[in-house]
């Protein structure tokens, strides 16, 4: 009994600070996205030659985000019954755009003009064979040019 | 090793994605360089972000983990390009791969190359 009031308490605990979380998260993203538009990413630029750039420096962005109990908790049982799990979609999507923004955000700070050839790169971190800690790294990294 | 007029280069070793490097000429491929590091979790972090597992979010401390891992493996993969003699790494990829649990190799590799 005692344990399902626990599992319970931390399914509330996860699914109204997990989604106040998120939902600051996305709100935070679309602000700095909207502060960063005018740097280009192209992920062209390994065969394409790029006119007008005199200098080339290496960006690179990453972030390790981890899920909350709620989340795991319903992708345990989509899991189980097969689908789509939203849950973790929204996940690696603010993954992604946070990773992609710090590397833009840095490529601001040394004045490039474009971010070329950018390269994401996608690591699961620990799980202890599908228990414990449910994180993802995501790494973002391309080239800047002047 | 003439610089062009009206291009500034950057001290040191320049570090890129594509596969030149913009303003200048490769005049010479010396291969390919590497650098990796396997990396260990921390307890303490460890603790922490079990308990950020419970409410979701960025784990900050894996990802300066990470980071400092990762700037240590470029570290790596840059002395052996010096050793090298190339003043440019081109066509620079990253990977990781998790080893075991807990543990995780992040490595990084390019192509050593010599420009005007």
């Amino acid at each position: 009994m005692e344990g399902i009031v626990a599992i319970l308490g931390l399914l509330a605990l996860g699914f109204f600070a997990g989604s106040n979380i998120e939902k600051k998260h996305f709100a935070d993203l679309q602000e700095r996205e909207y502060r960063t538009r005018d740097l280009t990413v192209i992920s062209l630029g390994a065969k394409t030659p790029i006119p007008k750039a005199n200098r080339a420096k290496l960006f690179v962005g990453s972030v390790v985000i981890s899920s909350d109990y709620f989340k795991t908790f319903v992708a345990g049982w989509i899991n189980f019954f097969g689908g789509r799990i939203t849950s973790y979609e929204s996940l690696m999507e603010r993954a992604r755009r946070e990773a992609i923004l710090r590397m833009k955000e840095d490529a601001i700070q040394w004045g490039a003009q474009q971010v070329v050839n950018v390269r994401l790169e996608t690591a699961e971190m620990g799980g202890r064979g599908g228990q414990g800690i449910v994180s993802v790294e995501v790494l973002a990294y391309g080239t800047g040019i002047q | 090793m003439t610089a062009r007029p009206g291009i500034s280069r950057p001290a040191g070793l320049i570090l890129t994605t594509l596969e030149g490097v913009p303003g200048h000429t490769i005049v010479k491929h010396l291969g390919l360089v590497q650098g990796s590091t396997v990396r260990a979790k921390h307890v303490g972090r460890d603790i922490a972000a079990s308990f950020k597992n419970l409410i979701g979010g960025e784990l900050k401390g894996y990802t300066e983990l990470l980071q400092e891992a990762r700037h240590e493996a470029t570290q790596r993969m840059m002395k052996e390009a010096n050793k090298l003699g190339a003043n440019a790494v081109v066509n620079i990829r990253y990977a990781t791969s998790s080893l075991a649990q807990g543990a995780a190799e992040l490595f990084v590799y390019g192509t050593a190359v010599q420009i005007d």
